[in-house]
């Protein structure tokens, strides 16, 4: 029940004339617009996609990084802000020359900033994208279900 | 205390710059050449990229064939705006450690569409914000409703960047004219639509990648230059500026935001309200639609991620830059010699180039007009971003999918983004000019607050809560853009700030003091109006059974796997 999509998708884009929303454009060929005419070709069966193992594998990996990073560095952010605010003694200390806490920390929003970016891109190419790419071929190529898939 | 602190950052606001004393113009020639020499190359650019430009996917998305690193150099070009370059360095060259404490907001709100954002809205979306917020909703309402905030968050930001344009040329040039400044305003207005309606997005993105490059260049050019002057020694340089400033506690936080009075409930209030921008900086990012849609012009959401990678690089470099070039213009400069020029300290980054080069000398005057004309370049970038942004909410979202239903071909779709850029800028001109006395502070706070308020939530809710739905994503851009647009309105923004005894005016909006029907004590709506926000968009939710559970299948799988994205048009 599927149809290898990549190439349909593809020519969309360079005619560029299909200007429907996400919604609905991968049901139609590039012409449909114009015509009218509705094209079959049933979606990949996203529900089963949604439910397989792989997909729930690959979709814990991401979360597993994503929410526990944002919730640590949202509260290092805001613990930045509220010491700026309320914490001026500790943050005035001077550390070295006339460099002091307030600067440092400051300073270490930066650093968490870059590593926090280093430490998702490494993460994202060694867990994410493997399984990501694999799934994206099944799907847009010639199978259908997640059970069934034989490997692209 | 933040109208003040915004109004520093951005580049225009008290009316008193305009009485400022007239500027030496010996370098208003050069100034004006290097910034023709931008003009036409940009000018140049479009020409190129309207050749380039023949699908719609080419006009809103650049043919989503930018390489990571081109558009995280494009990404840094729509987000550094004046209001980084000039109002950052200005409020360190005054206030110190506080200045700092913006710039580490703008930076770490980038971990928030890194992380959250960027890739899942590149594998789910096409031209727009509103593609991701509608893929599981009903599309009129939810179209509709984003496309409004995009328009709102989009043109205050540009009334903001397009005033700062004209006030920045009347202190830079010596123009205190006012038919010559609503000469530049209209100028900067028609470049950024000529950039839109003949470029599209390929157009744009060049622009946004020559102006970083200059940005960085110029700004990297000041930092070695006056860290050299320290021998490389940061605790010197930072000894020396607090010393010229003469200010007690320039190194500390507090000379500018939460400042401690004697009266408690005025030092609560001024301490929460820095709480309030810092939490509207690091959640607005991610919910600027000239910024979303930039995630559109890679080949794939693995590009995206790379690419906010390097304009995270970029962009913390440039902050770091602008520390140094805030803290030397301190450091070199009298603090009578800033305000003299710009109470704000707008001009300090420039009046800092001038003093490194030697002034009176010609490479004083050279490094003046060459940062000068950096300035004018990094605000016509953002406005061209801005420009495009609401453009083509206004085409591919109103227009093509509400009330062309999702019928109108892609010429169609391009012909109506074109138009709409016209409109927008000719109503952002016609807003600019009688917008000039107006406080800019205002027009920034809002921005952010809406983006923080009325976009993140409908964002975030929509690609991570199973339940969230067609209800839920009006209710929470509606409340939240309500939310944040009448505490402003009830804000010292607009009236009630205490008067200030030099001029017998208040500083709101209504300077008449006997005006004030201000009962929000916060200038940044943000500590109430984003969670109102994220209340709405629950309460909506849950009081609507109203769910696809198809398309959350659909959009869960294609925005983790990147399965049927848009793709790019080159192979």
């Amino acid at each position: 029940m599927s149809r290898p999509r990549a190439t349909l998708r593809s020519a969309v884009d360079e005619e560029g004339t299909v200007a429907t929303g996400p919604r609905r454009d991968q049901d139609r060929d590039p012409d449909a617009d114009r015509h009218t005419v509705d094209p079959p070709g049933p979606d990949p069966d996203w529900m089963a996609w949604q439910a397989s193992e792989e997909f729930g594998r690959l979709r814990r990996a991401l979360h597993r990084f994503i929410l526990p990073t944002t919730i640590a560095f949202l509260s290092w952010y805001l613990l930045y802000v509220i010491m700026a605010a309320y914490a001026r003694p500790f943050m005035d200390a001077q550390v070295f020359g006339t460099v002091n806490v307030g600067l440092i920390f400051g300073l270490l929003q930066f650093v968490s900033t870059f590593g926090i970016a280093l430490a998702y891109s490494r993460y994202a190419d060694r867990r994410l994208d493997p399984p990501a790419t694999r799934m994206r071929h099944e799907i847009e190529g010639t199978t259908v279900g997640p059970a069934q898939g034989g490997r692209a | 205390m933040s109208a003040t602190v915004l109004a520093t950052l951005s580049p225009a606001l008290h009316s008193s710059v305009l009485a400022a004393p007239e500027p030496d113009t010996s370098h208003r020639t050069l100034t004006i050449t290097l910034f023709a020499a931008f003009v036409a190359v940009t000018i140049g650019i479009t020409i190129w990229a309207s050749r380039q430009t023949r699908t719609a996917a080419d006009y809103y998305a650049g043919g989503r064939s930018f390489s990571g690193f081109q558009n995280g150099l494009a990404i840094g070009g729509d987000y550094m705006s004046a209001a980084s370059f000039l109002g950052i360095a200005g409020t360190i060259a005054l206030y110190g450690y506080d200045g700092f404490l913006y710039s580490i907001g703008f930076l770490v709100a980038w971990l928030v569409a890194l992380l959250l954002v960027a890739e899942l809205m590149r594998n789910t979306g096409k031209y727009t914000m509103a593609d991701v917020l509608s893929f599981r909703m009903r599309q009129a309402p939810v179209r509709t409703a984003a496309s409004i905030s995009t328009v709102v968050v989009s043109i205050f930001y540009l009334l903001a960047q397009m005033v700062g344009a004209g006030t920045l040329v009347a202190l830079l040039l010596g123009i205190t004219d006012t038919t010559a400044k609503n000469l530049v305003i209209g100028g900067v207005g028609a470049l950024m639509i000529i950039y839109v309606v003949f470029g599209g997005m390929k157009g744009t993105t060049w622009v946004q990648i020559v102006k970083a490059v200059l940005l960085m260049g110029g700004a990297a050019v000041m930092t070695v230059w006056v860290l050299a002057k320290y021998g490389f020694n940061l605790s010197e340089l930072l000894g020396s500026a607090a010393a010229n400033s003469g200010k007690e506690g320039f190194l500390e936080p507090g000379l500018y935001y939460g400042k401690e009075t004697a009266d408690a409930a005025t030092t609560l209030f001024s301490k929460l309200d820095f709480i309030s921008l810092g939490l509207a900086l690091v959640l607005g990012t991610a919910g600027l639609p000239h910024i979303l849609i930039r995630f559109y012009t890679v080949p794939d959401s693995r590009t995206a991620r790379k690419s906010v990678n390097w304009a995270i690089g970029i962009i913390g470099i440039f902050y770091l830059m602008t520390l140094v070039i805030g803290f030397g213009a301190a450091a070199l400069l009298s603090q009578d010699e800033i305000t003299s020029r710009n109470a704000a300290g707008n001009t300090a980054a420039p009046q800092l180039a001038e003093a490194l080069g030697g002034q009176g000398t010609t490479l004083g005057a050279v490094m003046l007009s060459v940062i000068a004309a950096v300035a004018f370049a990094t605000i016509l970038a953002v406005v061209a971003g801005l420009t495009l942004a609401s453009s083509a909410s206004l085409a591919h979202d109103l227009y093509a999918n509400v009330i062309r239903k999702g019928r109108a071909t892609g010429a169609q779709e391009v012909r109506v983004g074109r138009i709409a850029a016209v409109v927008i800028g000719a109503v952002a001109i016609a807003l600019a000019i009688p917008a000039q006395g107006l406080n800019v502070a205002f027009l920034v706070a809002l921005a952010f607050a809406i983006a923080a308020s009325a976009n993140l939530p409908a964002i975030l809710l929509s690609l991570f809560w199973k339940r969230f739905n067609t209800r839920g994503a009006t209710w929470g851009i509606y409340g939240g853009l309500a939310s944040a647009l009448i505490l402003l309105l009830f804000s010292p923004n607009v009236s009630g700030k205490p008067v200030n005894p030099a001029t017998g005016k208040s500083p709101s909006l209504f300077s008449d003091p006997s005006v004030d029907f201000s009962w929000f004590p916060l200038d940044n709506p943000g500590l109430v109006s984003i969670p109102l926000g994220f209340f709405f968009a629950w309460l909506g939710t849950v009081t609507s059974k109203e769910w696809n559970q198809a398309k959350w299948a659909e959009m869960e799988v294609r925005s983790i796997t990147g399965a049927h994205a848009e793709k790019s048009s080159k192979h």
